[in-house]
């Protein structure tokens, strides 16, 4: 299906070992060496942040969290486009061309770094996680694809929990501070939080706290090599600035976000803030008025973007068509737990027995109209 | 062959399946994260303290549909995927109302499999295994009659048979009966008309 003579970027300067060799075991060393290669420009980065952090360097981690999103929803949605042009034989001038990927560009930039609405937020995470996506499916070897993916779910439980590991100790650093950590692209599929400062009031019964708890963070990767942040929730401090509250009254620590339509809840009750504010703030209040309902999923892109390499893979690799997809979609729904390297496990599993064991046992079932 | 075998297909075999989805699943984020689940643990009750815990029936309802949905995708998404192609259907001397025999039998193992969930369910609380084995051997039975795969008068018929008794049952087993069934008809079941204010 590779049309282009030559692609339009290359991913060769992390993959320098080809995996067009004579023996399997070359290749199979070949692709080690390539995940070994990919993985340590992925420590290095978040280290990098980390000590970025560290050193309260905010102004250079915000630059470049805008330069990579321009990047992806610029340049990768220019080279997409042309790939889906050139497939369908579809001719297109390059104003026109211009105008679309600057319009969708724009949008894109104003949705997720300043304010938008939701859905249209949630879409344009979507999308540049599938554009990312698509980028480490077309230009990664294919079994150097697979072993990175193994090594990526693998570092990642490493990185959150060893004592040393880097995002452990990012989020330490922000817990120290009492701040809330920069948070990075985050997906939340609903509006659920409540925004709202108060004192916690020590004798209102039922008055909760959230508590922090590291093993279920997700980090998310906001652009290529670049892990971000996990969220942090963190709960108010009875005398902490502004943190007075009247039973009755709401006060929004971010009054923009509240005024922002499509921003309550369906049954009205209260307002949320949408999913890229600076600054989260949880107030878990069993007695007040506000419950706090879980009906959303929060995930960091980072998940977004491997699941989707995972099934784009499978899809675009796995010679069962359809089956294979849906067992990878459907394994990572079934989460054991909501962490990165399980679902990745389960899909990988999914995704090779199915195709050597599923398929040919299904496609023989269907041609002779067998059900089970 | 053509785009009209593909929808036409695709629409009976999970148009209704579709549709319990939309009408009953949708609208309840709980049942959702059921369906994708399969299966309900004590972490949910934990998540969601304001809202009653989900019945034992709702979970059978929702599991059978999920399970349904996933038997009938896995068996006929790639025979629908393959009708969008170039081909002749018989041309060796096989039946050529592949597609329409398939289909039909896709949407009877969905709708099986929702029966089935909620008797199995139900036999499970009340601990009536005739009823598990009844489940079992059906399910058995209706595999079993696919082998004769030719001839689908006697194959299609008899599941379908096979179906409408299992709903009947089923009905019976989650709480209907034929006075509730006239009600809801007559649309004069209160209950009914209220449901959408009223949590189940």
């Amino acid at each position: 299906r590779e049309q282009s003579l030559q692609p339009a970027i290359s991913l060769s300067i992390y993959t320098p070992f080809t995996e067009d060799t004579p023996s399997v075991g070359q290749r199979l060393l070949n692709s080690v060496l390539n995940t070994l290669i990919m993985i340590s420009v992925i420590v290095a980065m978040t280290i990098f942040l980390v000590v970025l952090y560290k050193y309260r360097c905010y102004k250079f981690i915000h630059g470049w969290l805008i330069m990579s999103s321009l990047m992806l929803l610029f340049l990768f949605t220019y080279i997409y486009l042309g790939e889906v042009l050139k497939t369908y034989n579809v001719a297109m001038d390059y104003p026109t061309l211009f105008l679309t990927v600057w319009n969708f560009g724009a949008v894109g930039m104003v949705c997720i770094h300043w304010k938008g609405p939701l859905v249209l937020q949630q879409a344009y995470l979507i999308m540049i996680s599938a554009l990312m996506a698509l980028v480490f499916i077309k230009y990664l070897p294919e079994w150097s694809a697979w072993v990175i993916l193994g090594a990526i779910s693998v570092y990642d439980l490493v990185a959150v929990l060893c004592p040393k590991g880097p995002l452990r100790m990012l989020v330490e650093t922000a817990q120290e501070r009492n701040e809330p950590i920069f948070p990075a692209l985050i997906y939340s599929s609903a509006m659920v939080w409540t925004v709202g400062m108060a004192k916690l009031d020590p004798s209102s019964q039922g008055a909760l706290q959230l508590p922090y708890d590291p093993e279920m963070e997700e980090d998310s990767y906001d652009s290529f090599g670049e892990p971000s942040y996990p969220e942090v929730f963190e709960p108010p401090l009875p005398g902490s600035p502004g943190g007075e509250l009247e039973e009755e009254e709401e006060t929004p620590i971010l009054p923009e976000l509240s005024e922002m339509p499509a921003f309550h809840s369906p049954d009205g009750r209260w307002p949320s803030p949408t999913a890229h504010s600076s600054h989260w703030l949880l107030v878990f209040r069993g007695s007040q008025s506000l419950p706090w309902r879980p009906g959303g999923v929060k995930l960091g892109l980072g998940d977004f973007i491997f699941y989707s390499v995972l099934v784009g893979k499978a899809a675009a690799t796995g010679s069962g068509d359809w089956n294979t997809t849906l067992a990878c979609f459907v394994a990572i729904l079934i989460k054991a737990l909501p962490a990165l390297p399980i679902s990745i496990t389960f899909g990988l599993i999914f995704y090779f027995s199915t195709d050597n064991l599923v398929r040919p046992f299904m496609d023989t079932l269907a041609s002779h109209q067998l059900y089970i | 062959m053509t785009a009209a075998v593909f929808f036409g297909c695709a629409f009976i075999a999970f148009g209704p399946a579709l549709a319990l989805y939309i009408f009953t699943i949708a609208t309840e984020p709980l049942r959702v994260i059921f369906l994708i689940i399969g299966k309900a643990s004590e972490g949910l009750k934990s998540i969601n303290p304001d809202e009653t815990a989900p019945s034992m029936r709702l979970l059978a309802y929702v599991s059978g549909l999920g399970f349904g949905i996933m038997s009938g995708v896995f068996a006929f998404v790639n025979t629908l995927s393959d009708s969008l192609g170039p081909g002749t259907v018989g041309i060796h001397g096989d039946s050529p109302q592949f597609f329409l025999n398939s289909a039909f039998m896709t949407l009877v193992i969905i709708l099986l499999h929702v029966f089935w969930g909620i008797i199995f369910f139900d036999g499970c609380e009340k601990k009536k295994w005739s009823a598990l084995l009844v489940v079992l051997l059906t399910h058995l039975l209706v595999s079993a009659l696919t082998f004769i795969s030719p001839h689908y008068g006697i194959n299609l018929v008899s599941t379908y048979i096979i179906m409408v008794l299992m709903g009947i049952w089923a009905f019976f087993v989650a709480g209907g009966s034929c006075r509730s069934l006239k009600l809801c008809l007559l649309c004069q079941d209160k209950d009914f008309l209220l449901f959408n204010q009223r949590s189940r």
